[in-house]
């Protein structure tokens, strides 16, 4: 049998820091075949980029293979003399990275990127070579290839970039391509896309690819066989249908079960009847009693190891749920456990029961941690103790916003473009509003508009019931505190030169009136009742991890306990085994202390696991709402429609659903005319789209003109009703279309 | 484009305007008496009295200033009060004289620094880059009349090359001057090539770290087409406003060196104003100096804008 | 490299706290008997013209130096941040007319700006700290501003004025504490170029007045004597050198404490 294309044979490296040598990778080994496809799975610290640049002998200047080598069709690379490598590099290898708006050269039209290549491994002329990269953009479906490498890359959007990009790297027909995370960067009906394109692109050209992610969705997708990596260490490699059907390493599988799974359902406890019943306290807990396994997600505790203390046993024993103490002996190999099967779990028979697997999966609950809400002090429907809040609290909303709409920009000018239009939407007691939306549509700016950071063109908010001063200098402390805020970075939600615990004091102090002394114990309870170590009370924000910072955010806007927390994007930048903490956490604090939440994410699966109601935004305009099931169910507004098919499953065996839009060419953010979502809509009717705003349509068969105030519009108004669809197309035509499709 | 152009421009125009305010305002609340100085202690109030009302020094400063604003922008920049010459012919006369010397020193200290800001940014952390960036900071380090007086000891008393003064003919032409303007203008490049130095060190190695630097390396490219089409593109634009920047250096060090070396320029001339307290010359030469400044910024602006394809097409 | 430089500036720094009490000799006193003598242990770096103590008087100058570039330059820091500060947070208006004005300053290269000052003005203590203080009020406000204008929208401000924290506590308990470390690299760096400037005037006869030992001014006056005492000129010369350098070798070595990524180390 030949040698697979591209070969990587027990490399280790290491990177010489100012804190001593660090391990990024040891002793790893994998393989890819001409035309297969390997994904290499692993969260941030995994060390899968620095594995994948080192087995192609480019490595920064501290980093130093310390053994190893990486042979590509035999020849092994690391034995190459450093100036060999620029004749493999782009010839015979090719790489993909992430953000192609930084690997691209500003300052070079797309063509004179591309014809690079062609010149330089292909030996062609200048024209020759442009016709070339123009028959390669063509082949992936590009519509005016002419005019996108006359382009210079910031003048092009994201996708198209990313295209151009894969374009470069696939050009000269390399032997093997290193994609590291190619469309992290992008929005999900791009990503979709441009993944269609990659896969059917590879395919024709055979091409060995190593596709990096720590998206399970992606992976399932597009790969043939799967490599774990955690912590530089690899754990696990199968098939990608074995994979996901049957792990056998307790980190995949607990993986697997972080990521809430699109169309699973919302989270168990809520009834589904869709009728307005509130959430108890005792229905959760009956919850979880029950161990329904869609409740709650799975988490992985702990963290990575640190570099310098790693554990001498199963690098995963220090947070792995089935750890014996023979684990902690010696380092268990990766070995071949199953026909092309390897795991390095030494349990990993457990794996094979359902009873195991319950077992290896590491489940938080909430037993133990006291309460976030320690008295019944509180708002009124929960005071008495009584776990139900009343049908009036259902019915008035605690958070109203009518026809907010906020505008950037000198009226009148180019530049003057409508973020949020005429959005309004409430939300009830112990409620979550999900809000989905790719970039730029306009969801962050409105929960700032909400937030009162921004100030809005027109529009108004009600916080149960009472008028919100738009800036958020105008709003008195009693009102601060009612509606606070969790941001996106963790990184950023923290002042690096205060502790934790002041961060965490300083709202109390300021909102609540406490003093020093109360205010330090409260903070003391909020860590606990997020789950910090109060050791951390005194620590600098750099000196925890992700995870642990958005805790503290969380706490810090629990502080003054809230009626509403707006939660923008909270998750997102968090690693998927900490994300399901965060989700978890936020969904316990929801049934505790009744908050409402205006959660706003682009994951679909996240959104429909916390929300009760939902809202979709493209570019500034609601296009559909209502709840959850309904929105997630036929009929659905065609860009809806287009979102949930182009989210990637985790589930090999899902068929890729067929709905896509095309990839706009340009990065300039025009906001088209009637309906915004015609130049992209694979339903769209013709001029009546272009030139017309479309009405809404309500499920029980209303339709109200789109001229109309969304919030004049009476009790039925979209805001409120169970379901409701801003489209030209009637629901009974959109329910025969989708249902057909 | 256009639009940014005629933004910068505006931006020129203003701070022209707010700066001729700033001289004119410094100069006028200098200590002495104009007509005094003129006419001499001796002079009657009377005479003096009618000298002010004749120069318009009785009316209100802004009358003043409108009336001198406009006399400069109609090329009547006024008589010198200690020489009595004409303001507008010698302080032209003596800013081509400058020119020249900046002219040599642009010459020498420009490609040089560029060339060795990019070679230790390049050749990053190696003993190279140690020598050139430290020696560079200790350049920066040298005020102007030191190198300037040592220069001299070194190339006209002991060796004897170079004439020790510059004092030429004012009017003398390009290549008469020529050996009077290597030892002033390497004076005054070497604090300034430090500054190219290290401004170009600093960008290129910046671009060196980005994606697209390692992008060009994995796609195989010659080191040439690397370094030229991919981070020179890029690195050297910064560099441009820093040599622009570097005007406003330059000028201070010529005031300096110019007068170390003797030379007939308008840095030496702005010197003699001031410690004549020759108002006429004084308002003239900074506003020279202040506009020359201000357009070489403009200019640096508009050339970045012309390279930079993220401004030119918007 | 900058532990070396930072021991030097130190030396200077002692030099300044304690130069006239350990000066072997009167800086003013004239000793017709001692002109022009060269270095010796009895005048390590020989006399002058008028037989002062070439040593004394270097040694005392450093006093006037760090006196005169010091204030400036603190005084400008303060001054140049809270401009800086309010200028970023105040709004769009106070940012334009501020700003503006600065740029304006800026516009003048330092030294012929600070001449005109001065003769204006007339050259005093004071004064010569004064207008350093104008010189690099716009350096320090423009690094103060573009501080703000980062540290504005980073979701820790946001968070702040959500709990409803005054301007005051936002501006000064938030925001300051993450620009110190880059307006104290400023800081030295300007202080370098102060001494520089100082020098500078000195040397054209437009610092403070004789007989306080200005090193830029024992420069231009020892230029006549190179030939019989060159001592005269190349110590003062030396060590206003010796003080920039370091100055601005600490700078960087601050710089590159403060912020590593200028280092691009990555992991
Ligand atoms: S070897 Fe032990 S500690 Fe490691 S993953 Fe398996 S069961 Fe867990
Ligand atoms: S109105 Fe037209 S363009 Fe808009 S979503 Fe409906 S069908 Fe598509």
């Amino acid at each position: 049998m030949a040698p697979p294309t591209f070969q990587v044979q027990d490399l280790s490296v290491v990177y010489e820091t100012d804190s001593g040598p660090v391990p990024a990778a040891r002793r790893i080994s994998l393989s890819v075949d001409r035309g297969e496809t390997l994904g290499l799975v692993g969260e941030s610290g995994s060390g899968k980029t620095t594995l994948a640049l080192a087995a192609i002998n480019y490595l920064p200047a501290n980093g130093r293979v310390k053994q190893g080598a990486s042979r590509l069709n035999g020849l092994d690379l690391l034995r190459l003399p450093k100036r060999e490598m620029p004749r493999m590099w782009g010839s015979r290898i090719g790489l993909v990275s992430q953000d192609p708006r930084s690997a691209m050269n500003p300052t070079l039209t797309i063509g004179r990127q591309l014809d690079e290549m062609g010149c330089r491994h292909l030996g062609l002329g200048r024209r020759e070579a442009r016709d070339l990269a123009l028959a390669m953009l063509g082949k992936m479906g590009m519509s005016d290839p002419p005019s996108v490498v006359g382009r210079y890359p910031h003048q092009l959007s994201g996708g198209m970039l990313q295209l151009c990009a894969i374009a470069m790297a696939l050009l000269t027909h390399p032997e093997v391509v290193i994609l590291d995370e190619p469309t992290t960067s992008l929005d999900v009906t791009t990503q979709a896309t441009v993944l269609d394109v990659l896969t059917e692109l590879k395919t024709e050209l055979q091409t060995a690819a190593l596709y990096i992610t720590h998206n399970l969705g992606v992976i399932a997708r597009v790969a043939d066989r799967v490599a774990v990596m955690y912590a530089g260490e690899m754990l696990e490699t199968a098939g990608v249908k074995a994979l996901f059907a049957r792990p056998l390493h307790p980190y995949t599988l607990n993986l697997l079960r972080c990521v809430p799974h699109l169309g699973a359902g919302a989270r168990a406890e809520r009834p589904k009847d869709g009728k307005a019943s509130g959430i108890t306290r005792a229905a959760a807990a009956e919850a979880d009693a029950s161990g329904i396994p869609s409740a709650r997600l799975a988490s992985i505790p702990g963290s990575l190891p640190p570099w310098d203390d790693l554990p001498r046993g199963c690098i995963f024993a220090p947070r792995c749920p089935l750890v014996m103490d023979f684990c902690r002996v010696s380092r268990p190999p990766l070995v071949e456990v199953e026909p092309l099967r390897w795991s390095t779990c030494l349990r990993w028979q457990v794996l094979l029961s359902d009873e195991g697997r319950a077992q290896a999966v590491s489940v938080e609950t909430r037993a133990g941690v006291p309460p976030l809400v320690e008295d019944t002090r509180s708002r009124g429907p929960l005071a008495d103790g009584g776990l139900q809040p009343s049908q009036e609290a259902v019915s008035v909303p605690v958070l109203e916003v009518k026809d907010a709409t906020k505008a950037f920009g000198p009226a009148r000018s180019r530049a003057h473009v409508k973020a949020v239009d005429g959005a309004s939407l409430s939300v009830p007691q112990a409620r979550t509003f999900g809000l989905v939306g790719e970039s730029g549509s306009g969801k962050t700016t409105l929960a700032r508009v909400i937030a009162g950071l921004e100030l809005p063109s027109s529009g108004r908010i009600f916080l149960a019931g009472e008028s919100l001063k738009p800036s958020v200098g105008a709003r008195g402390p009693h009102m601060l505190r009612r509606l606070q805020m969790v941001f996106q970075s963790p990184d950023g939600s923290f002042n690096p030169r205060m502790t934790v615990g002041r961060a965490l004091m300083r709202p109390l102090m300021i909102m609540n009136r406490l003093d020093r002394k109360n205010a330090r114990e409260r903070a003391l309870e909020l860590l606990e009742a997020v789950r910090v170590p109060a050791s951390h009370f005194d620590r600098y924000p750099s000196e925890l991890s992700g995870g642990e910072k958005q805790r503290v955010a969380i706490a810090r806007a629990f502080a003054g306990d809230p009626d509403v927390v707006l939660c923008d994007e909270p998750i997102s930048s968090l690693d998927v085994s900490v994300q399901s903490s965060v989700i978890n956490l936020l969904a316990d604090l929801q049934e505790e202390a009744g908050t409402a939440y205006l959660f706003i994410s682009h994951d679909l699966a996240v959104v429909e696991h916390l929300s009760h109601r939902v809202g979709v935004m493209y570019l500034g305009k609601l296009m559909e709402i209502g709840e959850v099931a309904k929105v997630l169910a036929p009929p659905y507004h065609p860009y809806t429609e287009a979102l949930l098919s182009a989210v990637p499953v985790p589930d090999p065996t899902a068929a890729s659903k067929p709905v896509r839009l095309h990839v706009s060419v340009s990065s300039s953010l025009g906001i088209p005319s009637g309906c915004r979502f015609h130049p992209r809509c694979p339903r769209y009717l013709g001029d009546i789209c272009r030139l017309q705003a479309p009405p809404w349509r309500l499920s029980d068969g209303r339709v109200i003109p789109a001229l109309a105030p969304t919030s004049a519009a009476g009790p039925d108004r979209p805001a409120e009703a169970a379901h409701s669809i801003s489209c030209h197309i009637p629901l009974e035509e959109l329910v025969r279309l989708q249902g057909a499709g | 484009m256009r639009g940014f152009i005629a933004r910068r421009l505006a931006f020129v125009v203003l701070t022209a305007l707010l700066s001729s305010m700033v001289v004119f305002a410094a100069t006028n609340v200098l200590p002495g008496d104009v007509a005094t100085m003129i006419l001499g202690r001796e002079a009657s109030e009377q005479a003096k009295d009618e000298l002010r009302s004749q120069l318009g020094l009785d009316k209100p400063l802004v009358v003043q200033y409108g009336h001198w604003l406009g006399n400069m922008a109609k090329g009547d920049w006024g008589d010198s009060l200690s020489t009595g010459q004409d303001v507008r012919s010698v302080a032209l006369q003596r800013l081509r004289n400058s020119a020249m010397l900046a002219l040599v020193a642009f010459l020498m200290y420009v490609p040089l620094g560029i060339f060795l800001g990019v070679v230790a940014a390049w050749r990053r952390d190696s003993p190279l880059d140690q020598v050139i960036s430290t020696g560079s900071l200790a350049f920066i380090g040298l005020p102007e009349f030191v190198t300037g007086v040592l220069l001299i000891a070194l190339f006209s008393r002991a060796l004897g090359w170079l004439p020790a003064s510059s004092a030429i003919d004012p009017g003398s032409g390009f290549f008469t001057a020529f050996p009077s303007l290597i030892l002033p203008a390497l004076t005054v490049s070497l604090t300034s090539l430090a500054y190219v130095v290290r401004m170009t060190r600093a960008s290129t190695a910046d671009v060196l770290q980005t994606d697209y630097v390692r992008t060009a390396r994995l796609k195989g490219l010659s080191t040439p087409s690397i370094l030229f089409r991919h981070v020179l593109r890029n690195s050297l634009l910064p560099t441009v406003t820093v040599v622009a920047a570097g005007v406003g250096w330059l000028m201070g060090g010529l005031i300096v060196t110019e007068s170390v070396f003797n030379y007939p320029g308008l840095g030496r001339l702005v010197l003699f104003a001031i410690q004549r307290r020759d108002l006429p010359l004084i308002q003239a030469t900074t506003i020279l100096i202040v506009v020359i400044f201000v357009l070489a910024n403009l200019v640096a602006d508009i050339v970045y804008a012309l390279l930079n394809p993220r401004i030119r097409y918007r | 490299m900058a532990l070396a430089a930072t021991s030097v500036f130190i030396l200077f720094l002692f030099a300044a706290l304690f130069g006239p009490l350990v000066a072997p000799y009167d800086h003013t006193a004239q000793d017709a008997a001692q002109r022009l003598q060269g270095p010796s242990p009895a005048h390590l770096m020989g006399t002058d013209n008028f037989g002062r103590d070439v040593f004394s008087r270097v040694l005392v100058g450093t006093q006037g130096v760090f006196y005169l570039g010091g204030a400036g330059t603190f005084l400008a820091a303060v001054l140049g941040t809270a401009l800086g500060l309010i200028a970023g947070y105040a709004g769009r208006l106070w940012d334009e007319a501020i700003m503006r004005v600065l740029d304006v300053l800026l516009a003048f290269p330092a030294l012929l700006l600070a001449m005109v000052l001065l003769s204006t003005v007339g050259p005093s203590d004071i004064n010569l700290i004064l207008v350093i203080t104008i010189l690099y009020i716009p350096m320090f406000a423009r690094i103060a501003r573009s501080m703000v204008l980062d540290l504005r929208t980073r979701e820790f401000v946001e968070a702040a004025r959500l709990r409803g924290e005054s301007r005051r506590y936002i501006l000064f308990g938030e925001m300051l504490p993450n620009a110190v470390a880059p307006l104290l690299v400023e800081a030295s760096i300007r202080f370098a170029y102060s001494i520089f400037l100082v020098a500078s005037l000195g040397f054209l006869g437009l610092g403070v007045a004789p007989p306080s030992p200005d090193w830029g001014r024992q420069v231009n006056d020892a230029r006549t004597f190179f030939d019989v005492a060159p001592w005269m000129l190349l110590f003062p010369a030396a060590a206003i050198s010796a003080l920039v350098i370091s100055t601005s070798l600490m700078a960087d070595g601050l710089r590159r404490v403060f912020d590593p990524s200028v280092e691009g180390r990555r992991r």
